[in-house]
């Protein structure tokens, strides 16, 4: 009974969804105020809709209500609990409820915390949003209901996945959707803006928090999703170019361009367009991605069950969108102003650059993924793109990026001098080279990629210190936007510095091992202490002990416990890591197969990770950053005429503050 | 497709064994425990690999390679039955002092391209390996023009007084 | 005003739009064959009946089925009643390979010698055959898969059609139907057996590309 509940209220919030969609716009067209006042109203009331049947299918599982078809595939009455909630997303149905959940999240936030902008405003954004929810609703209800029955009720559930029984599957989803769903903020004020004939700072002003909150979830997302393959599937893997990685890398590279451009915009009211075009890129490639998970598409380990059926619903879903949002944008977009004068070498030209390597890195991706279908498409045969493409090609995109970041965000707006630039760029070039020749040499060896990919962590990160230390010293306050960029720019040399390290000085050996034997890697060495059999609540299972010993010295510094599992429900035997991490490497062990011989022996594979913890913790830095860089306090302040104060972005004083920009916020807020 | 689906048994990322094969090996190493004696002076644990630099030739060509039945994996992390026996093809060929241009060319004629991850450089694929560069190239001569072309048409107001160009600005703003 | 550059985005994504479209009906994992046209690989194998081993040279001049099958394919019981139904309708001779009949889990107590190998084989195979019915003239035991491997096997069931040359024509993945058989199989396996009485006088022989097939020991 509380399950057709759920899906009534689905229905219904489909149906607020579709009036969320076309009242308030149809008042703009109108000038009906009541109309267009009725958006933010709709849009609590359709989200708290979805809630309530997203609420209705957490009980379901949590009851283990085998009569509710999604849940006796996904679900299993020993599974434990907090695996029983994460298992509504674990399926395709349950995961698009998810979708349109944050949806209506983001939704309810834009309507809540919108108070200062104008109201037509406020209901174009909100009826785009209540659009794209609608076009969620109506795939749901016609192809993945996830409230279908199954009569008779099966007495036991299928189980969730064992690889999804993990802490990772509880949080990656959710915090990479919300990145997903959050760009269609930024897309809707895009949209919105393009519509009113409006695209000047304020429409700038108030898309960059939004979308920096969304790319802050997205990172993190990412950097959970990354993590989780590193320790679950057992060999020590954290990207593999895999089309649903790359699904979720694209949106981040643009909403990254986003950003930055959405920066200029802001300040100079210049390359609107251009930021326009990016944000409706940003939610079109989380609508891609969309579309390849879930078609059948492209072969991939993250594809969930495929139909072709809802391959067709969703393309053309997607055609809709997306087509519609670039017609608008080639008929609206030439009547843009240029914004104010910029030189060649300018923060300005600094930060289009980086638009367009961040958009060709995309497009370099986004073509890797998709060229084995197009070629297939035009009937001239099969072939394979994997990691040694994106490898070579996307690897050398980020070297100039990462150079440029140090210049970039010491360059003024408008016009930048080379004199005044160089003197804060001495001290990082030489320390990055110090740090660089001295970190290969004591790691072992060096060649030019490890030699350069140290020089570029260390260099933006040698230069975000002595920035903020500069501003410090000069007895400057540093808002919520230095500081945010200067960590989430460090947070990324940190990402890099990883890389470099884990992929040049990792080392792995494949042994077998019986009790006691011992097996060294680096200076450590691990022994094989113990074999024996364990007990979890849905699985049996083989566990070994392995001791870890330093060099010379015989205290066990750490006891590692791979474990080989049998799920009670599945057939499949599941490879448990254990790793142990330290600042500067993990240590990795993993059980294999046990082997036929005349004493009992295991196969083990052991790892010596260095640099890997750097990815993790390069990670949360740049989320950190992000979340500073949104909660920036400008942000929380109104938009009133004449408030544009912030610039906080380069350490230099003196302004000049333009006029033009304090025209823009006058006339759009009386409108 | 129902070829697919034993093969997909096999592939929940990880390609593993039976259960009736492990569970006997959990007994049988069980059974045996309780005879092998603890504090074994520790002896360095061999290779699991026969000989570890053809094995290390045969993880590099492998990585490259794409396993056919779990086709989410390299042929080196499989555990696909088919993808052991490839690499036991794989190594023969290697101890048969063949190249790795001869190794890659077995496979392709038997399999087809599908199975290199790094596609060849022909002219199927120039697109794919040149298109980014190019991109970059022609995004970079558009963005040098544009700006220039900002640039001239500031020059060019220059003849107004600072007023004027602010004037200019808004109406052009008004637009 | 609509400015020409500023329409490339949409016209990109349109294109973009019909490559999905078009690649929503096709199968991204189906691998087909690189050995279409060429000659089918050469091999020596013993015979599930024991009579000696067979070759494809024996069947130069026949137009026939070559089928990779196993006890252990669920799909093969799938299609084996058509391959009966088939055999016994269209006298179009059908050689089954029997590929890794044996597999890692049977060696579990301890590694098989090659002769209780072929029979422990043997004795599964007929008695499946016996069980699901025989549409083979005869069929080869691929033990160790590496025939399989020569022929770009990588799932079963798999079937070939080779001419009368001894080149490899037509290949079908995963199990026969009866609408690809009546459709795709016959017609073809028609054409080339006009062509092969047609050229019934000239005895040629087909060439093996050897520069690409390694002989295995």
């Amino acid at each position: 009974m509380l399950v057709e509940l759920g899906h009534f209220a689905l229905i219904l919030s489909l149906l607020v969804a579709l009036t969320q969609g076309v009242l308030p716009l149809a008042g703009v067209l109108n000038s009906n105020a009541l109309w267009q006042s009725s958006a933010r109203p709709l849009a609590l009331l359709q989200w708290s809709l979805v809630a309530f049947a997203f609420a209705v299918l957490e009980v379901a599982f949590l009851q283990s209500d085998f009569s509710v078809l999604y849940v006796s595939e996904h679900s299993n009455s020993l599974l434990p609990w907090p695996y029983k909630m994460a298992a509504l997303w674990g399926g395709h149905e349950g995961s698009l409820l998810l979708w349109v959940f944050l949806l209506g999240v983001w939704s309810s936030a834009v309507a809540l915390f919108s108070k200062t902008l104008a109201q037509d405003m406020v209901a174009r954004v909100l009826s785009v949003m209540g659009m794209i929810s609608s076009g969620f609703l109506l795939f749901i209800l016609t192809t993945s209901n996830p409230f279908a029955r199954l009569l008779p009720a099966a007495s036991e559930g299928q189980d969730l996945n064992p690889l999804l029984q993990d802490p990772g599957l509880v949080i990656h989803p959710p915090m990479l959707y919300m990145g997903y769903v959050g760009m269609s903020v930024a897309f809707a004020f895009a949209i919105a803006a393009l519509m009113a004939g409006r695209l000047d700072t304020v429409w700038a002003r108030w898309s960059r928090p939004w979308t920096l909150v969304a790319w802050t979830f997205l990172t993190f997302g990412i950097g959970l999703g990354s993590w989780w393959a590193y320790y679950e599937l057992g060999w020590g893997g954290w990207w593999f170019w895999d089309p649903v990685e790359n699904a979720s890398l694209m949106p981040w590279l643009v909403a990254t361009a986003l950003i930055h451009s959405l920066m200029v915009t802001e300040k100079r009211g210049s390359f609107k367009a251009w930021t326009v075009l990016l944000a409706i890129a940003a939610f079109s490639l989380s609508l891609l991605g969309t579309f390849l998970v879930r078609s059948g598409v492209l072969t991939s380990v993250h594809a969930f069950a495929s139909d072709p059926a809802r391959g067709i619903f969703i393309l053309v879903f997607l055609a809709l969108v997306v087509g519609s949002s670039l017609t608008l944008f080639a008929w609206r977009a030439p009547t843009v102003s240029l914004g104010s004068p910029m030189a060649l070498l300018s923060k300005e030209t600094f930060l289009l650059a980086n638009s367009v390597l961040l958009s060709t890195a995309t497009l370099a991706v986004l073509l890797g993924t998709l060229y084995p279908l197009i070629i297939d498409a035009l009937n001239m045969g099969k072939l394979s793109v994997g990691p040694p493409y994106f490898n070579v090609v996307f690897a050398p995109l980020m070297v100039p990026v990462l150079f440029m970041m140090v210049p970039g965000a010491l360059a003024r707006w408008r016009e930048a001098k080379w004199s005044q630039i160089k003197p804060f760029l001495i001290l990082p070039f030489f320390a990055a080279t110090i740090f660089s020749l001295g970190l290969s040499l004591w790691m072992g060896h060096q060649d030019a990629g490890i030699l350069l990919g140290f020089w570029l962590g260390a260099w933006v990160a040698f230069a975000s210190f002595q920035q903020v230390a500069w501003r410090a010293k000069q007895g400057l306050r540093m808002g919520g936007s230095f500081l945010g960029m200067q960590i989430a720019h460090l947070g990324l040399a940190v990402v890099v510095l990883g890389v470099t390290g884990v992929k040049n000085f990792e080392i792995e050996r494949d042994v077998r091992m019986g009790v006691g034997d011992q097996v060294t890697l680096a200076q450590y060495h691990f022994k094989l202490v113990d074999v024996k059999e364990v007990r979890g609540p849905n699985y049996k299972a083989l566990r070994a002990q392995v001791n870890v010993t330093k060099g010379e010295s015989e205290t066990v510094i750490k006891n590692l416990t791979p474990e080989k599992r049998f799920y009670l429900s599945s057939t499949m035997p599941m490879t448990e890591a254990s790793i142990d991490s330290g600042f500067m490497q993990d240590l990795y062990v993993s059980l294999g197969d046990v082997l036929s011989g005349p004493t009992p022996q295991w196969s083990m594979r052991v790892y010596y990770k260095p640099f890997v913890p750097w990815l993790w913790a390069g990670v949360l830095l740049m989320v950190l950053g992000g979340l500073l860089a949104s909660f920036d306090k400008r942000y929380r302040a109104p938009v009133l005429a004449g408030d544009d104060q912030a610039h906080d972005q380069e350490p230099e004083v003196h302004e000049t503050h333009h006029a033009s920009q304090s025209h823009d916020l006058a006339s759009t807020h009386n409108a | 497709m129902t070829l697919a689906i034993l093969s997909e048994s096999k592939c929940w990322g990880l390609c593993g064994l039976n259960v009736a094969r492990a569970f006997l090996a959990l007994t049988l190493a069980c059974v045996l425990m309780q005879a092998t004696p603890f504090g074994v002076h520790a002896e360095e644990a061999k290779p699991l690999a026969e000989d570890p630099v053809v094995e290390a030739r045969l993880v590099d060509i492998a990585q490259e390679l794409r396993c056919l039945v779990c086709q989410n994996e390299s042929l080196a992390s499989s555990r696909a039955d088919l993808a052991d026996d490839l690499r036991r093809e794989v190594r023969s060929l290697i101890k048969a002092g063949k190249s790795d241009d001869e190794i890659r060319t077995f496979l392709v004629s038997r399999y087809g391209d599908f199975v290199l991850y790094r596609p060849k450089i022909k002219p199927l694929t120039y697109g794919l390996w040149f298109g980014p560069f190019l991109v970059l190239v022609l995004a970079l001569v558009f963005l040098y023009q544009h700006l220039k072309a900002r640039a001239a048409t500031e020059q060019n107001t220059s003849a107004l007084t600072p007023e004027e160009r602010e004037r200019l600005r808004a109406i052009l703003k008004e637009q | 005003m609509i400015q020409k550059k500023f329409l490339i985005p949409l016209v990109l994504f349109l294109v973009l739009v019909v490559f999905l479209g078009v690649g929503l009906r096709r199968d991204p994992k189906e691998i087909p064959s690189p050995l279409i046209n060429t000659a089918a690989p050469d091999f020596d194998l013993p015979t599930l009946k024991g009579e000696g081993n067979f070759s494809p040279k024996a069947y130069w001049g026949r137009v026939w089925l070559f089928n990779v099958w196993a006890t252990w394919c669920v799909s093969c019981r799938e299609e084996h009643p058509v391959l009966v139904a088939f055999a016994k309708r269209e006298g179009v001779p059908i050689v089954g390979l029997s590929y890794k009949e044996i597999q890692p889990s049977d060696e579990d107590k301890g590694p098989m010698s090659l002769e209780s190998k072929l029979s422990l084989a043997r004795a599964r195979s007929f008695e499946w055959l016996k069980k699901h019915g025989d549409p083979y003239q005869l069929s080869v035991l691929d033990l160790d898969g590496r025939v399989g491997i020569n022929y770009g096997v990588y799932g079963v069931p798999e079937t070939y059609l080779i001419d009368a040359k001894g080149f490899i024509r037509y290949k079908h993945i995963g199990p026969v139907t009866p609408e690809v058989l009546a459709q795709e199989v016959m017609p073809l396996v028609l054409e080339l057996q006009k062509e092969a009485s047609a050229k019934s006088s000239s005895n040629a022989t087909p060439s093996q590309s050897s520069s690409q097939h390694y002989a295995l020991q």
